[in-house]
């Protein structure tokens, strides 16, 4: 942030995290943790980035998640983040070799965080 | 050694022939129960932190995965009872999502629990005397053992005994829970070693001597992952009154000197592998001969107590042959391939061993079924004294089976899909839950696993191939076994990608060896295309009844390498 200049980022970032009572993927959201990745907050420089990991690292602190950590992302035509490795597009969705289980045997439409 | 109580032991836990517990074995599981509800109500409440909390998960068998807690149960030495494959169905249904996955340690990992409900499910688990206590964190875990443990006709002694009194020794030591690394003893009792005992930290394969005493060749040293090494003799001839004092002293040793600067370079493998053989033996019988053994003195009483546990059930008088199996036999040709390949020989005339594989073409390796769980609880109670094993290669075994009901529990068992005739050959793959469930991992690993089964799903092809090893493991720490398959598969992430490096040579027997490179990493799709290839030419060159492995040790590595170059060559994208 030398001279005030917002650092770019290489990619877009949200901020994983796993719930600490069920263990389940959480997203950081404008508006509290979310269970769906499309409503996930999205880091576009520095700032925005230590600005989710602050806010993840307080929710550690209050024991509310666990294992909080910023991926890389891309932003898809429909405005939403997706993730550009493969271990954090898993997490996303749940196991390939199993569609009835995880996040991808229940997914909706976008809609409101909840 | 002997704190228990003999007049608890007859409650039912029947049919069986297992350990039962008795009233310090109830009073302790239980105990530990309560300490984990209170801890983890002191984690939800804020009252520690996730670094204070996690030692106790993991000591408990809790993991934090990809996408949820996992929890690890163990079974002891692969020995389950009908009762407890039932409640580990109901753990499964009312705390889970309708299944598990048997794993390479012989245990059973549950994919989805709740934090919440732990307690509760550990619970569930006492009241059928099962834990998840030390199948994780740095201390000696799960003890396995042969799965054909009492019934292999190779066997000089039941290893179960042996790994029951090896159980009550480590749970808990409180010398022994902070290890450099975690600790893994694996035993067999049979010529044949069914157990991997070389791949493991320690090894212990009970035999006798020319006196016609028993006792252990005990191997240390083992072990898979980053840095994988065969298991090198520490003592040849181990008689049984110094078992426990005798491995105490190894462990001493590994405690005192096994590094904790590096936890890649933690485990007693690297230990014995950069102080050499001869310096740790020395160090290990100087040990032995300085330490107070009184402690550790065997106690030949409550030896033979446990070993009762394991006295063979009450088996019919039979003849050798059964005329009905061979008229099924005719009459059945899956039925016929069921029996050829998944039927063992029994040590007692008239009976068979029947291994009830978890691998069905397209599956996940190793997984079943809460109706599958209990359809194979059903089934051992009606064809095998209600016992079941499970296998480190993630099958399911019912080791006391009449000859004349092979056919019938074979049409039990095809109506819940757990009838594939496949034990041993190409498409009983050992794999890892890699990438899409374990957070260590650096790519998948069933997908593989099913790619290759579906590739090689004719079963006269597998046949024909006969018997070959396949391990597969999503990362570097090897759960997969993939160091000592005959074909092995690691998966690794290349350049953002997932990767597949193949190893030629592996052996899991006494005979071990660890594999060899094949060559640079493939892509998943390329995996089946490179096995094909070496398998055909393995059939193409195998002499008699040879293995792959024998093909492989007689032609060399260089021959199967050549392979590859010449199929790349004439175009094959590998």
């Amino acid at each position: 942030m030398a001279g005030g200049v917002m650092a770019q980022l290489k990619n877009p970032q949200i901020l994983f995290a796993s719930d600490l009572r069920d263990g389940e993927v959480l997203f950081l959201a404008a508006s509290g943790w979310s269970r769906d990745h499309r409503q996930a907050s999205v880091a576009r420089d520095s700032t925005q980035a230590l600005a989710l990991e602050a806010r993840g690292k307080a929710d550690i602190a209050a024991n509310r998640v666990v294992d909080a950590y910023l991926a890389d992302v891309a932003i898809g035509a429909d405005g939403a983040p997706e993730p550009l490795h493969y271990r954090e597009k898993m997490r996303i969705k749940g196991p390939s070799i199993r569609l009835d289980l995880g996040k991808q045997a229940q997914i909706e439409p976008a809609g409101e965080p909840q | 050694m002997t704190a228990h109580d003999p007049h608890q032991a007859a409650r039912t836990n029947a049919p069986t022939t297992t350990y039962l517990y008795d009233a310090y074995d109830t009073a302790f599981v239980r105990e530990r129960v309560a300490e984990f509800r209170a801890q983890v109500g002191r984690r939800l409440e804020g009252a520690m932190t996730e670094d204070e909390f996690r030692p106790f998960r993991l000591m408990n068998g809790l993991y934090l995965q990809l996408h949820a807690y996992m929890l690890r149960v163990a079974i002891p030495y692969g020995t389950l009872t009908a009762r407890q494959m039932r409640r580990l169905a109901d753990i499964a249904d009312q705390w889970d999502k309708g299944y598990g996955h048997f794993t390479t340690r012989q245990n059973l990992q549950y994919n989805w629990p709740k934090l919440v409900d732990v307690p509760d499910i550990l619970e569930a688990l006492a009241e059928v005397e099962m834990h998840a206590i030390q199948t994780s964190g740095n201390c000696i875990r799960n003890v396995t053992a042969d799965h054909f443990a009492g019934v292999a006709v190779d066997e000089v002694e039941d290893p179960r005994p042996t790994a029951e009194f090896l159980r009550q020794w480590s749970s808990l030591h409180a010398e022994f829970s902070f290890l450099p690394r975690k600790f893994k003893i694996a035993v067999t009792g049979a010529a044949h070693d069914r157990a991997a005992i070389k791949a493991h930290d320690i090894g212990l394969r009970i035999h006798r001597n020319d006196q016609g005493e028993t006792g252990y060749q005990v191997i240390v040293g083992g072990g898979l992952g980053r840095s994988p090494f065969i298991g090198k003799t520490v003592r040849d001839f181990l008689p049984r009154e110094d078992l426990l004092a005798y491995l105490e002293a190894i462990l001493r040793v590994y405690n005192r000197f096994g590094r904790r600067d590096n936890k890649y370079k933690a485990r007693i493998k690297i230990l014995v592998h950069e102080t050499g053989i001869e310096e740790i033996r020395a160090q290990v019988e100087a040990e032995f001969a300085a330490m107070d053994r009184a402690p550790f003195q065997h106690d030949g009483q409550e030896f033979a107590r446990i070993a009762g546990f394991f006295a063979p059930p009450p088996y019919e008088a039979l003849p050798a042959q059964s005329p009905a199996l061979e008229v099924a036999k005719r009459a059945n040709a899956a039925f016929k391939a069921f029996a050829e390949v998944n039927v063992a020989p029994h040590k007692t005339p008239g009976y068979a061993i029947v291994t009830v594989s978890l691998k069905p073409i397209g599956g996940v390796p190793g997984d079943a079924t809460s109706a599958q769980m209990r359809r194979l609880a059903d089934a051992s109670e009606k064809f095998g004294f209600g016992e079941l094993r499970v296998s480190h290669e993630q099958n399911i075994i019912l080791p006391h089976v009449k000859k004349d009901d092979l056919f019938a529990l074979w049409r039990l068992l095809d109506a819940a899909g757990l009838a594939t005739a496949n034990a041993g050959l190409i498409s009983d793959i050992i794999s890892c839950p890699g990438l899409d469930y374990c957070s260590l991992a650096t790519a998948r690993s069933i997908p593989i696993a099913q790619a290759i089964a579906r590739r090689f799903a004719d079963p006269e092809r597998q046949r024909l191939i006969g018997k070959l090893g396949i391990k597969i493991s999503g990362c570097i720490n090897a759960c997969g076994h993939h160091h000592i398959g005959a074909i092995g598969i690691l998966g690794l992430e290349k350049k953002g990608q997932e990767s597949y490096q193949i190893t030629l040579g592996g052996d899991p027997s006494l005979s071990a060896s660890i594999g060899e490179l094949l060559g640079p990493g493939v892509t998943a799709d390329q995996v089946p295309d490179v096995i094909e290839h070496l398998v055909d030419f393995y059939l193409s060159e195998r002499q008699g009844e040879e293995c792959f492995i024998d093909t492989w040790r007689r032609l060399g590595h260089a021959r199967f390498k050549d392979v590859l170059r010449r199929e790349g060559e004439d175009g094959a994208d590998i």
